[in-house]
Parts: structure tokens; sequence; C-alpha cells
């Protein structure tokens, strides 16, 4: 094989790593603050921003990079401006702004296309992004302004941290909540100008909400949560990128969106703790041990309604005054020692009584009696 | 046939917006917008899935497989949201992009013999819609007006029976609930018409314009108006005005024309924002302005007359003392004197400011607002 391509696969795969990196990171505050939505709003009005920055200079990655994270503020103080000056629920105001922002920079681009000719034809992997299409220059944009957010989340760790999961609080501090919360907004509109080229407008807003998602399965603390995100971001980005260099025309966004969604949804099921299957799996077996007790209260009431502690109980006298089948529940339970097997000739059925062990584990819940 | 193409461009984008009227206003309503931002963004896989299984790309059948993966976007994200491991705004924001970004890949893979293509998915074909027409009556009519029609008066039925309802279930879910009026349901009901129009729009206006249709004529509407019921017929009016103005603005700078209608739609928004009587930015503006003047004219007959009749009127009641003793600079006491002099609170007699019964009227009503002397 050519250098060439090797070349391209390592931009694309550094690309799509500092994508990931910076998508998780930023978009684990962005989800713990209950604004992932914003980050949909932010990526979509950064096209009319991508279409101004292209009539000014073209295919030239800075002015793009600026015009985006201009219209992305603007787009964010709409929102809060139409939250401010009216009583609509403040998703209205999301779906105003995602969309208007949208539609002109709909209108842009089909301005651009008319006047730019060849040229604007790339202008269109913005929308999906497209990994190939990718240059060096491209590549180290995206470095700097990933490395300086990274930087900016490192010197205001604490603040964030604070804002992230008590803005009462950390007002009560005296920080400048205000300030603090527009400099997240500012992050998450570099982590959607990092990821543009890769993943585009429409789709970026997936890589802020599902590594992060993902992430806040496995642990319970920011900072590995954050570290985590990034990582599956890294995973994600980099998979899809290089599946999509793959075969032509493949866009990359919705292959690493994909990668990202699937990995977000094994942690829902299958995280430890927190995770579906997790969670079925201790309901079954909080189930089993709360069912073992009620089979417990069962041999005492029979032993005392006998007047006799040690009561032999008949298998299908308890399965009778339980109401429900016993065999399983009696067997884990003498395996744990709570119930013990007799003979009670002449009679051949099988009995059990209450070992100490089972009568001491029905004191310790104490209760009525 | 130009003049025709225009009438079918403005009837099926304003047919979007009337369509889209009845159901956006109940979700913007009820606080759910976003979730038709997942709508949109999710039929998308739904109408390619529907075109690589039976190659149909328009009719009932595409309408209500399409209409499919809204639903089941919604149901994924009411599913996440209620297992509590992912709040709501990331419940949305997960299920969507994913269903999206497979249906965009399935067109990528299959992008030479669809004639679905990626930019159409944005930006949909508006000026196309003239192109397919259906014989009705002798007259030639464009199926996505048929088509959209239908819908809308679907939609439009939808939320006349059921609008005592849709209102109550928005306003006050709880009570609706108690009174077994099934809220739930009925948001559902919204979700999956909401689906429906979209897929009815989809070649008009695309995936994603299509929630500016949804949405923004309704905000507009209620954010000039506390009644639902005239809340959408003002929406409907927005709609059909965005679709006119933005017809004839994208002509006239060739560019977009659903994107046009959607950033008009967007600017007749921030028109009603500005300008609105009472609740707009300027009338809010300048109530502030008039409420303040009030407050200091209230002040100086308040001034002049504690210290009216006092000996030391002759100090206090003068244009130096307002600066001096209530911290108005003099080109502030010299506006606040002169507005008092213009309604006839106060006069000059030589140096001193004085009441004139008016004012002391005014100002025995701020130290003894009940009268008792």
């Amino acid at each position: 094989m050519t250098g060439g391509l090797d070349h391209t696969l390592g931009v694309v795969a550094l690309g799509a790593a500092v994508l990931g990196a910076s998508g998780g990171m930023l978009g684990s505050f962005a989800v713990l603050r209950r604004q992932s939505l914003l980050g949909d709003v932010l990526a979509h009005a950064a096209l009319p921003g991508l279409c101004l920055g292209w009539l000014v200079a073209g295919r030239s990655v800075v002015p793009l990079m600026v015009g985006a994270l201009l219209a992305g503020g603007l787009a964010a103080l709409s929102v809060l401006a139409v939250g401010r000056f009216t009583r609509l629920k403040p998703d209205a105001a999301l779906g105003i702004v995602l969309s208007v922002f949208f539609a002109g920079g709909v209108v842009l681009l089909s301005y651009v296309q008319a006047v730019g000719g060849a040229g604007a034809a790339g202008l269109s992997a913005f929308l999906f992004g497209q990994a190939a299409a990718m240059l060096t220059g491209d590549l180290q944009a995206m470095a700097v302004v990933g490395g300086l957010a990274a930087l900016l989340v490192a010197a205001f760790w604490k603040e964030i941290a604070a804002v992230c999961f008590d803005p009462p609080y950390a007002r009560a501090l005296g920080l400048p909540v205000g300030l603090i919360e527009a400099l997240l907004t500012l992050l998450m509109a570099m982590a959607i100008v990092v990821g543009l080229q890769m993943v585009g407008v429409v789709l970026m807003t997936a890589m802020l909400i599902a590594p992060a998602v993902a992430a806040r399965m496995w642990v319970t603390r920011l900072w590995p949560m954050v570290a985590l995100a990034a990582a599956f971001g890294v995973v994600s980005g980099v998979s899809g990128a290089v599946l999509s260099t793959g075969a032509r025309g493949l866009a990359t966004g919705p292959l690493v969106v994909l990668v990202a969604t699937a990995l977000a949804a094994l942690s829902l099921l299958l995280a430890p703790g927190r995770g579906v299957v997790w969670r079925l799996l201790r309901d079954r077996r909080l189930a089993g041990q709360i069912e073992g007790l009620r089979v417990l209260e069962t041999l005492r009431a029979l032993a005392e309604a006998h007047g006799d502690a040690d009561y032999p109980a008949e298998a299908g006298m308890i399965a009778a005054a339980h109401g429900l089948p016993v065999a399983r529940q009696l067997q884990r339970l003498q395996s744990e020692g709570l119930v013990a097997p007799v003979t009670h000739p002449p009679e051949q059925t099988p009995h059990w009584v209450l070992t100490p062990e089972g009568r001491a584990r029905l004191d310790g819940l104490g209760g009525t009696r | 046939m130009l003049a025709e193409a225009h009438v079918a461009i403005l009837l099926t984008g304003a047919l979007v917006g009337i369509a889209a009227a009845p159901l956006g206003l109940f979700l913007v309503l009820r606080g759910t917008a976003m979730l038709t931002d997942a709508v949109s963004h999710s039929i998308v896989l739904g109408i390619v899935i529907v075109w690589l299984l039976t190659g149909v790309t328009s009719g009932p059948v595409q309408m209500l497989g399409a209409a499919l993966a809204g639903v089941v976007t919604v149901g994924v994200t009411g599913a996440l949201q209620r297992s509590g491991l992912v709040r709501s705004d990331a419940a949305i924001g997960l299920a969507f992009p994913a269903l999206f970004a497979a249906g965009i890949l399935l067109i990528n893979l299959h992008a030479r013999d669809v004639h679905l293509d990626v930019d159409s998915v944005l930006l949909g074909e508006i000026g196309f819609v003239w192109l397919e027409t259906l014989q009705i009556g002798g007259a030639e009519v464009p199926v996505s007006v048929v088509t959209l029609a239908l819908v809308a008066l679907v939609n439009l039925a939808f939320v006349a029976l059921l609008w005592k309802e849709l209102t109550l279930g928005s306003f006050d879910p709880a009570l609706a609930a108690a009174l077994g009026l099934a809220p739930g349901l009925l948001h559902q009901g919204l979700l999956v018409l909401t689906s429906v129009t979209a897929v009815a729009s989809f070649d008009a206006v695309g995936a994603i314009l299509f929630i500016a249709f949804a949405i923004v004529p309704s905000a507009t509407a209620l954010f000039l108006t506390d009644r639902p019921a005239r809340a959408l017929g003002i929406a409907i009016v927005v709609a059909v005005l965005a679709a006119a103005l933005g017809e004839w603005l994208a002509f006239r700078l060739d560019v977009s024309i659903g994107g046009m209608m959607a950033v008009t739609a967007g600017g007749l928004f921030a028109l009603a924002l500005l300008l609105a009587p009472r609740r707009g930015v300027l009338a809010r503006l300048a109530r502030r302005r008039t409420e303040a003047a009030e407050q200091e004219a209230r002040t100086l007959v308040a001034h002049l007359f504690t210290h009216e009749d006092a000996p030391d009127a002759a100090t206090e009641c003068t244009d130096a003392a307002l600066s001096d003793h209530l911290r108005w600079t003099p080109e502030r006491a010299a506006r606040i004197i002169l507005h008092g002099l213009d309604r006839g609170l106060v006069e000059r007699r030589a140096e001193v400011l004085a009441l004139t019964d008016k004012g002391r009227a005014v100002a025995r009503a701020i130290f003894d607002p009940l009268g008792r002397g």
C-alpha cells in the first residue's frame, strides 16, 4: 500500500480520537447538568456559522471554526432570550432556536452552492462528516481547540464540579455560577466545533450524550466518569472513522454515532450495579430471599399452632399453609442450614423442622412477634 | 405553468404548517416540543426501510411504516426515562441520533439506486412538488398537496374532537388522569400524528425543517395569547404568512424555498417577541419607563409635601435641595421637575417649588392611602 493511504488513516484516526475525547469529556458536564439537548441545538446552529465562514474565507479551517463558534454562542444567547422574555417552556425555546438556525443554515448553504460552484460541494461534508476529506491542518486545529478545552476544564475543575452537582451551593460559596455556566456552554460549542469535520452538525449531539451516558453507568464519581466518557468517545470515534474509510462515500458521522450508541446501550444493559440486566438479577435474588423468609414464617406459625417449637411439618402441609409450592425454597433453605429434613415414622413423606439458625434468622428480623 | 408551480409550492408550505399547527400547539403547551425533533429525525430510517422492503416512496404504506419509526423512538425514549437510568433530556438525545444515523447510512449504502439523497433528507424538494400531480375533478393537483390536506384534516379533527381532554391534559395532567381522560394516551396519539405529519411533509421540507413548521407558529401564537383556541387560529395564520413571505423571499434571493419559509417563521416569531402589545420586549421597556417616571413624580410631590409650610420650605423646596437630599443629578432633577410641571403637579413660585392642588392630592394619597385624614 502507498504511504498516502497510511497517512490518511493516521490523520483520520487521530482526528477521531481528539473528537471522541473532547466530546465525551465535555458531554459529561452537559448530561449531568441536564443540558444534553442544548448540545443538539448548538450543533444544528453551527451550520449558518459554517456557511458564513465559508463565504468569508472558503475552505479554510479556522474561519469555519470561528463561524461555528459564533453561531453557537448566538444560538445559546437566543435560547436564553426566548426563555427570559416569554413564558414558553424551555424546550420550546430549544426547538425554535434549533430549527430556525438550521433553516438559516440551509438557506445560506443553498446560496453558497449557487455562487460557489464546485468548491462548495465540500461544505455539505459538514452535514454528516467526511473523515476522508480531512487534512493535516484540520487535525491541528481540532487538536488545538480540544486541548484548549481540556486546559479550561482542568483549570476550573472545582468550580465546574460544584456547578454541575449543586448550583445553589456553588452560589452560596460565592462562585460566579452564571460565568461558569457560560464557560460550560462555550466548552460544549468547542466540542461541537472539534467534531464538525468528522461527525457533522446533525449527529454531533450523539457524541456529547452517548459516551457520557455510557460512562455514568459504570462509575459514580465525576473525574472517573469524565475520563471514561472520553475513553468511550475515543473508541467510538476511531472505530467509526476507520470503518468509514473502508467504503467509498460512507459518511463518518453515522458510523461513529452508531458505535457510540451501541456502547451506551451495552452499558445501560450490563453495567454492574445499575445496569438493566444486573437489576433484573438482583430483583430475582431479592424476591427469592423474601420468599424464603416467608416459608420460614409459615414453618414457625405451624410450630406455634401445635405448641411445639420442633414440630416436624409435613411438606404438603407446609405448601397448603403457605399457599404456594415450597419444594425449591425448602431445598435452598436447607442448603443455608435454616431448615432440616426429618422423618416422622410411621409416615413416609418428608417432614421439615426449623433449625435454631432458622429461628434466629426470623427473630433477627424483629417485627411484631 | 410557472404560476401553477408557485401556487403549488405556496399551498404545500402552508399546508405543512396548517397540518402541524394543532399538534405543535399541544406539544409546546405540554413542554415536549423537542420530541418533534426526535420524531422528525427518526422517520428517515422508517422511510428508507419501507423503501428497501417494498420499493414504495409514497402512499399510505410508506406513511404508516415510516411513522412507526417515530413511534419507536418515542417508545424507546419513554422507556429510558422510566428506567430512571437516564434523565429525560439525555433519553431524547440518545435514541433519535442512532435511528437517524442508521437511516443516513442506509441511504449512503444504496446511494446509487435511491431517489432519496442526503440533501433531500435535510432540505426537502418543495420546488418539485408540482411535478407529481393527480387528476381531481379535471384539475391537476400535486400529490403532496392532496396528502397534506388530508393529514391536516385528520389532525384538526383529532384536536377538535378531543379539545377538552387535550387542553386539560396539557394544563393539569394530574387532574386529567384523575378524571379518567388518559392524558398519557392522548399525548401518545399526538406523537403518532406528529410522525405521520412529518412523513407527509418529508418530501416537501425534509426531516429537520419540519421542526420549524411544527413548533415556531404555535410558539408564536402561545406567546401572543393565553387562549388555546385563539392560539390555534394565530398559529395557522403565522404558518400561512411564513409560507407566502418565505416563498416570495426565496425566489427574490434565489435560495432554498423550504429553508426560507422556516427562517421567515422564525422572523415572525422574533417580530412578535419585539412588537407584541403588552408582552413584547418594546412594550415592556416602554412600560418600565412610564413606571419609572411615575415613581419619580411621586417622590417629588412627597418631598415637597413634607416640607410645605414648614420653616425650612424656602431651602428644601428648591432645585438644589432635590439634588442634595434626594441624590438626583441636576439634569435628572430638572427633567423630573419639568415632567411635574407638565402634568400640573407642581408650580414655580419665585425661587421655590410649590405643589398645585392636584399635586397635593397625589401626595395625600401617598401618605394616607385610605383617606382617614
